[in-house]
């Protein structure tokens, strides 16, 4: 067993650590945030420069071929820095769904440009009205005159408002499984109506009428490559939490150290000084998960990595939870201001909680494991 | 010993029912309902409604023109009004600064204050809080210096205060100021009533995390404050603000509140589906729900019950900052719950007005749009009105003994 990182790991740390303290500070942040646009291509350019892009692309498709632990060290880092750039979004998903659901000749070149930064493709997932819901999805795609189109509605689609492709999951008559297709943005029939998010990243509910799409990979084979791309996605999250609320911890301790009431500084007592250990204890719990779900990406076996990566969602939700409301409770008045920077924080690990299962999901699905057991 | 209304009672709930609903504008009630902000205007509609037929001085006594209601018929008052979707009725002129201009202000200031309070005149603000005085009040810092020229015997104010609720649609805000630095800090504070309107008020807003206008910073730059506008003794200003403080207890639990997120949520649970059924059949969020359900039930026949020991001029007894702890955390599950119940829904952010003003289909569900941006801003609930940690030490110290 072995708990540390490689040399490239730890490079790879250090060098995003670098572009957070550099590039990313609350203020550069808040600059891209309050944008039209609500991100920056410059900071975009930025990361696939540093490779973080490129990271998880397998090798066979131009890109750097890293595994769960990278993304693992990449999320932790962009999560220190609450980075609204949709790498979960327009990188981590699409790069899974394509590597997993895509032939070889299918993903010729898009891995690639996204591996590159150069291309932004989202994925649209989650039915309108289906919350958590993998399998059973409503939106339908047809087949006429040689040619697939796709009628439904998707939402909360991460950076569905940037990607010029679209991923999107739909079933073809009466299929029992999922198909995956790939869609063009300015394609006929494709609705976008694009928002900030409630942690200020950018998303978009997509309607599509008849829009023409291209079937990827076998029909009625997607469901695999779709679980793994929201593990994927999910054991990404959890890493990013481990970033966030290992800031929020620091950021709060700091405080309690430094605010005054009652002649003495807030953190002289007990009551929350306990309530810091928690957080701690929180944090720390999800560290150790984050890393299960990590390694369970590499895991050949699809229970063993859906078991794993539902577990460290259940718990780091949890945590989420915990950490992101003590922190605002325990910096008083100043912690409810959008000013502050430990709302934001706040309103990120709650957004995580919310994203791709919450903890009943995920409690759920590992429920079930055991059913089957 | 019987915890159900009687007919009497059950009486008075339909006709509080059947009065709201002939008199609050549906679109008010539409937005409570689903949790969206409100006007100025939308709240002193209501307001206006309610002073014309008598029922605005809900616990005031009836010498100052309140209802004389007893705690029972309160009680079903707010919880009626609150399911029908009626805004809340401001507290801070009517459950706050009233109470105590009735129980130490002069008898000019009740003629004065007390009618524009009920009418809906005047709407009032509270300053206590400043930047460096919260869960310590007593050490503020804002100084009213008595003077006296040719118009008259006057305070000069100076200082800031911080977290006023809806301070920007304020017309007067009463607060404690410092008269004395002498002896216990406590001693040394006065209850002022200051008019907004005053030369050198500043009011800056402070943008909450669901980035709503909600709170102020307000600034007192050499105010002149004539001195009649003191209330009671000068330094006794700690004495009343207690006092006001035990009010703001009771009613911040927020029972009315609570029962109609519940109904609500039993709405939306039934309108979204996990897994293809209604969420309401999935296990464990009824289970949460349920679970929420019953401690509000315990919530509202504590309240009952301490609004009851006061009538009967029993001391309240624990139960007061007890209720401010359960009361809070309750809303603040409720509204989790709620933002639960939206799912991945929970998670765009749309500012009010918006989808109607860009005329493109939001497919997020309606019924959450407010859901996540709720649930934020309730986290304030056990920050404001005394921190559930301050409570938690009241109780320590004056109930336990520790
Ligand atoms: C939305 C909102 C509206 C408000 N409206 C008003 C208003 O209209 N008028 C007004 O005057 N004020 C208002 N307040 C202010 C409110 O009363 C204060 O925020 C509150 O008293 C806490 O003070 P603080 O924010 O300075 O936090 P602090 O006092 O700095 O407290 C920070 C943390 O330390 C804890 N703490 C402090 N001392 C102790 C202790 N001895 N033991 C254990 N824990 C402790 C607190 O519980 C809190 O968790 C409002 C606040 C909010 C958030």
């Amino acid at each position: 067993m072995n708990f540390s990182l490689n040399d490239e790991q730890t490079a790879l740390k250090d060098t995003l650590a670098k572009f957070i303290e550099r590039d990313y500070s609350f203020d550069q942040r808040w600059k891209i945030t309050e944008s039209d646009v609500g991100w920056s291509r410059e900071h975009w350019n930025k990361l696939a420069e540093i490779g973080a892009m490129a990271l998880p692309v397998a090798e066979n498709d131009g890109g750097l071929g890293g595994s769960g632990v990278d993304t693992m060290v990449v999320m932790e880092q962009l999560g220190r820095g609450l980075v609204v750039e949709p790498y979960i979004g327009c990188v981590i998903l699409p790069v899974a769904l394509l590597t997993q659901g895509a032939s070889d000749i299918e993903r010729a070149g898009l891995l690639e440009r996204i591996g590159s930064g150069e291309s932004m493709v989202a994925f649209a997932h989650t039915d309108a009205g289906s919350r958590y819901e993998r399998e059973q999805l409503k939106t339908r795609a047809t087949f006429a005159n040689g040619a697939y189109s796709i009628t439904g509605k998707k939402i909360a689609v991460l950076g569905g408002d940037c990607a010029e492709l679209l991923l999107v999951s739909a079933k073809v008559g009466q299929d029992a499984a999922a198909s995956l297709f790939l869609v063009q943005t300015s394609a006929s029939g494709v609705t976008r109506f694009p928002y900030p998010m409630q942690d200020a990243q950018r998303g978009a509910d997509i309607s599509f009428v008849n829009a023409p799409a291209v079937l990827l990979g076998e029909r009625a084979s997607a469901q695999a490559a779709i679980d793994y791309a929201l593990d994927a996605a999910c054991a990404a999250l959890s890493a990013e939490a481990i970033g966030v609320m290992s800031e929020l911890q620091k950021i709060t301790v700091e405080y309690l150290k430094t605010r005054k009431q009652f002649g003495r500084a807030i953190g002289m007592n007990q009551a929350l000084q306990h309530r810091a250990v928690d957080m701690l204890m929180h944090l720390e719990m999800s560290r150790s998960m984050a890393m299960e779900a990590a390694v369970a990406m590499s895991a050949p076996d699809a229970k063993a990595r859906a078991k794993s990566v539902s577990a460290a969602k259940v718990l780091i939700g949890q945590a989420c939870r915990f950490v992101g409301q003590q922190a605002v409770q325990l910096h008083g008045g100043i912690g409810v201001t959008h000013e502050l920077n430990v709302s934001h924080y706040f309103k990120r690990l709650t957004m995580i909680g919310a994203s791709f299962g919450d903890c009943d999901w995920h409690l759920a699905r590992y429920g079930e494991s055991l059913l089957a057991a | 010993m019987d915890l159900r209304y009687n007919d009497e009672q059950r009486a008075f709930a339909q006709e509080v029912r059947e009065f709201t609903r002939a008199n609050l504008d549906p679109s008010v009630a539409k937005k409570v309902l689903e949790g969206a902000r409100l006007s100025r205007e939308d709240y002193l509609a209501w307001h206006r409604a309610l002073y014309k037929k008598g029922w605005v001085g809900v616990g005031w006594p009836t010498a100052f023109g309140g209802t004389g209601w007893n705690s029972t018929q309160q009680h079903i008052f707010d919880e009626v009004t609150a399911d029908e979707g009626a805004p809340q009725l401001m507290p801070f002129g009517l459950r706050m600064v009233a109470p105590v201009i009735m129980a130490f202000g002069n008898k000019t200031q009740q003629d004065h204050y007390l009618p524009k309070i009920l009418s809906g005149e005047h709407w009032w603000c509270q300053g206590y809080s400043e930047p460096g005085s919260g869960s310590d009040l007593a050490s503020l810092k804002t100084k009213a210096e008595r003077s006296k020229d040719a118009d008259g015997a006057h305070y000069i104010v100076n200082g800031q205060k911080t977290w006023t609720t809806l301070g920007q649609h304020a017309d007067w805000i009463f607060c404690l100021v410092r008269t004395s630095t002498d002896g216990r800090q406590q001693e040394g504070i006065s209850f002022l009533l200051i008019d907004m309107k005053s030369p050198g008020v500043t009011v800056r807003p402070i943008i909450m995390l669901d980035q709503e206008h909600e709170v102020n910073e307000v600034w007192f730059d050499n105010v002149r404050v004539p001195a009649e506008n003191l209330i009671g003794e000068e330094n006794k200003g700690w004495t009343y603000a207690k006092f006001l403080l035990s009010h703001e207890r009771t009613g911040i639990a927020g029972v009315g509140r609570c029962k109609r997120i519940v109904k609500r949520l039993h709405h939306v649970a039934k309108q979204a589906t996990a897994n293809g059924q209604p969420l309401i059949e999935d296990v464990r969020f009824r289970d949460r729900l349920a679970q929420a359900e019953i401690e509000l039930r315990a919530l509202e026949i504590t309240l009952l019950r301490v609004l009851d020991a006061e009538r009967e001029k029993r001391a309240p007894g624990p139960e007061a900052s007890l209720l401010k702890i359960k009361g809070s955390e309750i809303q603040q599950t409720l509204t989790e719950l709620t933002m639960m119940a939206a799912g991945p829904a929970a998670l765009p952010y749309v500012r009010e007005g918006e989808h109607e003003a860009q005329d493109v289909a939001w497919l997020s569900d309606e019924a959450y749009r407010y859901a996540t941006g709720t649930y934020f801003n309730f986290r304030k609930t056990t920050i404001y009105g005394g921190s559930n940690e301050i409570q938690r030490n009241i109780v320590t110290q004056l109930v336990l003994g520790l």
